[in-house]
């Protein structure tokens, strides 16, 4: 029922960054040990069509690549030289000793594997590297993505990510960026900067701004994935749970974005018996898991409780706006942002009335930082439209539709002055 | 795509008998290797079918029938949920699956694909697309 090839590609997919990480461990460099893992798998595509594919094929995988990694060892000196000038060459030989983690793995060893996880994500994360190449290397490195699957993904040519990626390789050696998780003073930002590239990652995948629509849930769920193992092996961070809280919830709602005609529907109108159960409760036992650690809320807990505050509704009625304003008002504490502001408008106004929303609409006009932001206007109209104020929301909806590059979005805002100038 | 193994039932599973400790060991480091790869999405026991009941539909008329039912094999004793990026992953992660009755004895899980989102619209994707951008 299955090809040798999609096996392998599939025990690629399973295994491939643990190997990447273990072998890095050895190498002390990313970009080295994720060739000599690329070795070890075409040293697969020869051998298992004709000799069967093996009984732990995982392990078969990692014995190669880690032969080939002290065959080097052994043979460059260089290499060699330089690892022992940074005390290394003890750790080496200590890696090589590590037993297989598909076997029977003791606490000890599957917390040095844990650690090498982690070191490669911050290490694909790594501040020295372009928000893009950042991207493209944990796809790689962690999601175990072909260059071609990360080029579709992108909508970059395939030549072009090749190159992004082996220059961010590159970079990561010439900038001597130590395989090592980061000193205790800078780990929340470095931490930060993970969490950054998987969200990006994920809306990539769940807007689908652009590109072949298929492909895109695809990278969705490649960073729920990641996020997903970021948790295991972060466990005492809450913004990791909070992360996938939000990810969780977010695509929960996937089922319900597009009517039957295909055209989008807003977070209220949409029918809340399609939203994905199983994800939900992911969503919340993230958000559990995160409350238990009684850390500080940071953005991304923040935003998932907010999304939790929408799955809980059954009904869009049944809506808790007090407790939603209130978290954008500790999110913009944490996260100081207009368009943060503008969402706590839109809250206070469902939760307070109209002229309470209102007023702080107007407030962040006068600030002026949201100018030619279409939905300041759009969310002005609609607070004036509940206040009886036809002619002004009419304004204001034009002024949006003027605003917007999107031609659906400006064809519907149209009509929305329409009918408020109408009714 | 998500999958779902499913555990079949066994005359101990549906005599209540519960694994022992080294097959409760062999499913707890199974589902956290699971975990740590990101894959796992749920998953449970079932108890035996005699704390259960069907309903069977015959016309406008359903009746009640309690458990315990006969044909042990046909029945579920345990499912796990697993979300991957394609049938060949499942396959690799259910060939790892421990043998769900302990080792050597005899037992059957079977792996079945869930419907996804995709199955469902018949619109070319490209609509799709156009219709997405236009939510934001």
């Amino acid at each position: 029922m299955s090809t040798v090839d999609d096996t392998i590609a599939a025990v690629w997919r399973i295994e491939s960054a643990r190997i990447v990480a273990s072998v890095a461990r050895i190498v002390r460099d990313v970009g080295l040990a994720e060739e000599l893992t690329q070795d070890a798998l075409v040293a697969a595509l020869e051998r298992w069509p004709h000799d069967g594919i093996p009984d732990r094929p995982g392990a078969w995988l990692l014995t190669a690549a880690r032969n080939r990694a002290l065959d080097l060892l052994r043979r460059d000196r260089s290499l060699r030289t330089k690892l022992e000038q940074i005390g290394l060459d003890l750790e080496a030989r200590q890696a090589s000793t590590v037993p297989d983690f598909v076997d029977e793995l003791d606490a000890r060893a599957r917390d040095v594997l844990k650690d090498d996880m982690l070191r490669l994500m911050f290490t694909a994360c790594h501040p020295v590297l372009s928000l893009d190449a950042r991207l493209a290397l944990t796809l790689k490195l962690l999601g175990g993505m072909a260059t071609a699957e990360i080029a579709r993904a992108f909508l970059v040519p395939e030549a072009t990510m090749a190159q992004r990626i082996v220059r961010a390789k590159r970079l990561l050696g010439e900038s001597r960026v130590p395989f090592e998780l980061p000193p205790p003073d800078e780990l929340g930002q470095r931490l930060g900067a993970v969490l950054e590239a998987v969200y990006l990652i994920f809306n990539e995948g769940h807007t689908a701004t652009a590109g072949a629509a298929w492909m895109r849930p695809a990278l969705a769920d490649e960073a729920l994935r990641l996020g997903r193992i970021l948790a295991e092996l972060a466990p005492h961070e809450a913004e990791v749970h909070g992360l996938v809280a939000l990810m969780e919830l977010q695509a929960s709602r996937m089922p319900a974005r597009l009517d039957a005609a295909e055209r989008p529907v807003l977070l209220l109108d949409q029918d809340r018996t399609r939203w994905d159960g199983v994800l939900v409760r992911r969503g919340l036992a993230a958000l559990d898991r995160a409350a238990q650690l009684g850390q500080p809320r940071g953005a991304y807990l923040l935003q998932a409780e907010i999304a939790a505050c929408h799955a809980r509704a059954q009904r869009a009625e049944l809506t808790d706006w007090r407790r939603i304003a209130a978290l954008y008002g500790e999110l913009a504490a944490v996260q100081p942002s207009p368009v943060v502001e503008l969402n706590r408008a839109v809250a206070v106004g469902m939760a307070d009335g109209p002229a309470a929303g209102l007023a702080l609409v107007d407030a962040l006009t006068r600030e002026g930082r949201l100018d030619g932001y279409h939905w300041l206007p759009t969310v002005r109209g609609d607070l004036l439209l509940k206040l009886g104020r036809r002619h002004e929301a009419r304004a204001e909806f034009e002024r949006a539709a003027a605003l917007t590059a999107n031609a659906a979005e400006r064809a519907l805002l149209h009509a929305r002055a329409h009918s408020a100038a109408d009714t | 795509m998500r999958f779902m193994i499913i555990v079949k039932a066994t005359a101990s599973t549906e005599a209540g008998v519960m694994p022992d400790e080294s097959l409760f060991a062999a499913m707890g480091d199974y589902n956290r290797q699971l975990a740590e790869a990101g894959v796992l999405l749920d998953g449970a026991g079932l108890k035996p079918s005699g704390h259960g009941w069907r309903i069977r539909y015959d016309g406008e008329e359903r009746r009640v029938l309690d458990g315990p039912f006969a044909e042990t094999k046909e029945l579920v004793a345990g499912y796990t949920l697993i979300q991957v990026s394609s049938r060949a992953e499942a396959l690799e992660w259910s060939r790892r699956f421990p043998n769900p009755h302990g080792p050597g004895a005899q037992a059957e899980i079977e792996v079945r694909p869930l419907y996804e989102l995709e199955d469902f619209p018949p619109s070319p994707a490209i609509d799709k697309m156009q219709a997405l951008r236009a939510t934001l």
